[in-house]
């Protein structure tokens, strides 16, 4: 007998229409100790699998077939209090985003006291030692200090300790992990995954863990379940569905995934399910206006830069406290280059990106574009033509397109106070790079929400491309989404730099991608630029201590390898 | 911390000064009250003599400061048409609007929570719906007609409450209040309702659709999977969630609630401070017009200063 078993389950969303299938006739076994990955796309079923195990799916959701039981009793008939008995008590959850799952308004005592309270039978007191011991067995310093404050003074990695430890108030048998390390960084993400690892062992924990990302699954897991549109689509021991992948899906999957050591031209796109692979960014080129810019004269000059945010208001100036997020940092970008910028959440990577495109006042510091100082933001003129040749690319594709807008007017925006084009002639523009980045025209019609994160993504680029800008900044273009999309999005933005001789400035956490997207990186920490390096130098022959540290914990794809070329 | 609360206090003192400067500027410029106090028959001296006994001879500056500095010892000057000091008349009729107020604010923000709390988890349900229904009657008609109908139903159909006056009031030390006796709080109903319906259901709207916001975040999917039950999760996770937002409107409604008692007080012959402004607006007494703007304005910027101060308590993020 297993520990959980779920057989042949089959979760519906009936919508007005018709019965959407979220989940169809799915097997899945965690044995105790175990650490089951369940991977796929987004949409692909794999939270719904979830919810359905915790009772807690989303009217008007419900499981019309199958059977999952735990330890061998079937738990998925049960009533709504019988759940909420095992919720937390026997089967915990942990979720995504470690910000948005505690409650704000109440101290970590508070929020563990509740939940040890609402299980255990136990004295406030024993509660209270209780949660004093879950904080330190999960790795919190200090835990007396830190029980009695709010979510808001920990960081992100710390968070999901606590988010952890709240999990672990009554000694669950399963634990579901739904993506519990997609929004940290990679050193807080390495500790996290150790950490769920250790309790797993040590308690005989049966974990599920969610995940998109194909290094997590590698490192982490010992079982792993791939889903494909609310089916499974194969299942085994990790190194062998890594390894040597069955399914077609899995295949490309496991492919599109970036290689940390080599460097290749294109990055492989998910191609099954008849999914769009090529757009016609040679299209573009063709009315684009080039400049032959002398390869040699940097077109971004960036010297001595300087940022810093007020921390603690106070009354008397002198006493006002200010937090550093760049800090002295000088850099040159080359006509045609794609610049990297890496480092950990805080390191003042986004914060650069925003300075050099005018969005944060400078402190210190200047930034020159084609030797024209644009880090003044009063002198209008310059600031007009230097803002029609630099776009930014956000990494929310969710909330960086006005939802109240339709397609074609977001396109169109730039162009109309930019005043490049005039009546028809926009809306010829605006449907051209609709087409060009594989949308279609009619899509100009339609609003945000009624595409996904990847098309989201490319309309996004529609629209930084609309000014026919020659400087393109793209900050975490493609960290809100999954592989297979980001293979696309990528690849987009390296025909763009070959086709159109745009230069980028691409910033992002993810080293294998940034070391087959960029010429040259720098390395950002603390508000500092701690290294600086043609990029493969800089992944064979890393100069500081600290950038070695990150390469160090790029996730282990050994067993991939193989496979993927 | 401190210096929060002193740059909001320092705020509302300057936000206090620009108000006095309104209602001062009402002396100069809303008519001469020399006119208005001096009958037809009057010699020049009549008026000069007037004119340097309430000091309007001075300059404009001069006499700003003076109001200034009077009213702070609670000294606004006299009522033209009494003859009273006007501290004295608002100290009388105070009481009866601040009770007023009161009652229809805790009426207010009681159910408008609670109904709020209701018609967010039964969002389908049909008595939710049918208070969202009802409340757009609320929200649609004007003060003075459901005054008029409570006063019709309840009184006049059915005779069960008084339709005007405060009842039987008891005298402590100067505060009259209508809290002790059968009478006054029989009185007290149908005017709080009719004042703070429109409040209600404002708040209630708004309880509604920050819950429905709230009930939508992780923390509260969080607090599900840590098999909670549903009541803590509502009422202790969501709940305190909905209430910055929440605290914001309902202070401002307060103030309103103070400010637009005129109607209600109309109405039901109230005998308090919206009434005596209307007495004072018809005989163009202006110390008393002013005096009331200033007293609105003290208690607008207080309500807000405290609702400042309740982010705090409530939001820990705003403490640092």
């Amino acid at each position: 007998m297993s520990l959980l078993e779920i057989k042949d389950l089959t979760v519906e969303f009936p919508t007005r229409r018709q019965r959407f299938v979220a989940v169809a006739s799915a097997d899945l076994v965690v044995e105790p100790g175990e650490i089951h990955g369940l991977v796929g796309e987004s949409g692909a079923g794999k939270s719904t699998i979830g919810a359905a195990i915790m009772g807690l799916l989303e009217a008007p959701g419900r499981i019309t077939e199958g059977e999952i039981a735990l330890n061998g009793s079937a738990i998925s008939g049960l009533d709504q209090d019988a759940m909420r008995a095992l919720r937390g008590n026997r089967i915990s959850m942990i979720f995504q985003d470690p910000l948005t799952s505690l409650n704000p308004l109440f101290t970590v005592r508070q929020q563990l006291v509740e939940t040890i309270l609402t299980h255990l039978d136990v004295s406030g007191e024993e509660a209270d030692q209780r949660a004093r011991d879950l904080l330190d067995r999960v790795g919190i310093p200090d835990p007396d200090t830190r029980l009695d404050q709010y979510p808001h003074q920990f960081s992100g990695g710390m968070r999901q300790r606590v988010v952890i430890a709240l999990a672990l108030c009554s000694e669950p048998e399963v634990i579901i992990a739904d993506e519990p390390t997609t929004a940290l960084d990679v050193a807080v993400q390495a500790q996290i995954l150790d950490l769920i690892r250790e309790l797993a062992e040590e308690r005989q924990v049966g974990v599920i863990l969610i995940t998109h990302d194909m290094g997590v699954i590698a490192d982490t897991t010992d079982r792993v379940t791939v889903m494909y549109q609310g089916e499974v689509v194969e299942t085994g021991p990790t190194d062998q569905v890594i390894g040597d992948p069955q399914h077609l899906y899995s295949q490309s999957l496991i492919a599109a995934v970036p290689r940390p050591n080599e460097p290749r031209h294109r990055f492989p796109q998910i191609s099954y399910g008849g999914r769009q692979t090529r757009f016609a960014i040679e299209d573009i080129a063709r009315n684009w206006p080039r400049q032959d810019a002398d390869p040699d004269t940097p077109l971004i000059k960036v010297q001595n830069l300087s940022k810093r945010f007020l921390e603690k208001r106070s009354l008397i100036p002198g006493k006002s406290t200010y937090f550093t997020a760049v800090d002295d940092v000088s850099f040159d970008i080359f006509p045609g280059e794609v610049f990297g910028i890496v480092g950990e959440s805080g390191s003042g990577k986004s914060t650069i990106a925003r300075l050099i495109s005018g969005l944060h006042r400078v402190d210190g510091g200047v930034v020159h574009f084609r030797g024209q100082e644009v880090s003044d933001l009063s002198n209008k003129a310059v600031q007009a033509a230097f803002r029609q040749e630099i776009q930014m690319i956000f990494q929310d594709p969710f909330s960086s397109l006005n939802p109240r807008m339709r397609v074609d007017q977001i396109i169109a925006e730039p162009i109309h106070h930019h005043r490049l084009l005039s009546g028809s002639a926009v809306k010829t523009r605006v449907a051209e790079l609709l087409e060009q980045v594989g949308m279609g025209a009619e899509a100009g019609f339609k609003y945000p929400h009624e595409f996904s994160g990847g098309q989201r993504q490319r309309i996004c680029i529609a629209r930084a491309l609309a000014t026919q800008p020659q400087f393109l900044i793209c900050d975490e273009p493609t960290s809100a989404l999954d592989v297979s999309i980001q293979a696309q999005i990528l690849n987009i933005l390296k025909d763009l730099q070959e086709h159109l001789g745009l230069t980028l400035l691409f910033i992002s956490h993810d080293l294998p991608v940034v070391r087959q997207m960029c010429s040259r990186v720098a390395v950002m920490k603390n508000g500092q630029m701690v290294e600086l390096q043609a990029t493969e130098d800089l992944f064979a022959r890393p100069k500081t201590e600290y950038t070695r540290e990150l390469l160090s914990l790029m996730p282990r794809l050994d067993a991939l390898q193989s496979s993927g070329s | 911390m401190l210096s929060y609360i002193i740059r909001r206090v320092l705020q509302s003192v300057l936000v206090l000064l620009i108000v006095g400067l309104v209602a001062f500027a009402m002396f100069t410029f809303m008519g001469d009250p020399i006119d208005n106090m001096l009958g037809q028959e009057r010699t020049q001296e009549d008026v000069d003599r007037l004119r340097a006994r309430l000091g309007l001879d001075q300059p404009f500056v001069v006499q700003y400061v003076k109001f200034i500095l009077s009213a702070l010892q609670g000294n606004f000057g006299v009522s033209y048409e009494q003859g009273r000091p006007v501290a004295q008349i608002l100290a009388e009729r105070a009481p009866a609007t601040l009770e007023l107020a009161l009652v229809s604010g805790v009426f207010a923000l009681g159910a408008g929570i609670v109904l709020g709390v209701f018609t967010a988890i039964r969002r389908n349900g049909f008595m939710a719906q049918m208070v969202m229904t009802i409340s757009l009657v609320g929200v649609s008609l004007p003060t003075f007609l459901i005054g008029i109908l409570l006063i019709y139903l309840f009184s006049v159909e059915l005779d069960w409450l008084p339709s005007f006056g405060r009842g039987e009031v008891v005298d402590l030390g100067g505060w009259t209040t209508g809290f002790l006796t059968t009478s006054g709080l029989r009185a007290l109903i149908l005017p709080a309702i009719t004042l703070g319906l429109y409040q209600m259901t404002l708040i209630m709207r708004l309880v509604r659709s920050q819950m429905l916001e709230v009930l939508r975040q992780d923390y509260v999917r969080f607090a599900r999977a840590r098999g909670l039950p549903e009541r803590a999760v509502l009422f202790r996770h969501a709940l305190k969630n909905t209430m910055v937002p929440v605290i914001t409107v309902a202070g401002l409604q307060l103030g309103s609630i103070i400010a637009f008692a005129i109607i209600t007080e109309t109405v039901f012959q109230w005998p308090g401070v919206g009434l005596l402004f209307i007495n004072a607006i018809q005989f163009v007494d202006i110390p008393v017009m002013a005096a009331y703007l200033m007293l609105i304005s003290v208690m607008f910027v207080g309500i807000n200063l405290l609702v400042d101060l309740l982010y705090v308590a409530i939001d820990p993020r705003l403490r640092t």
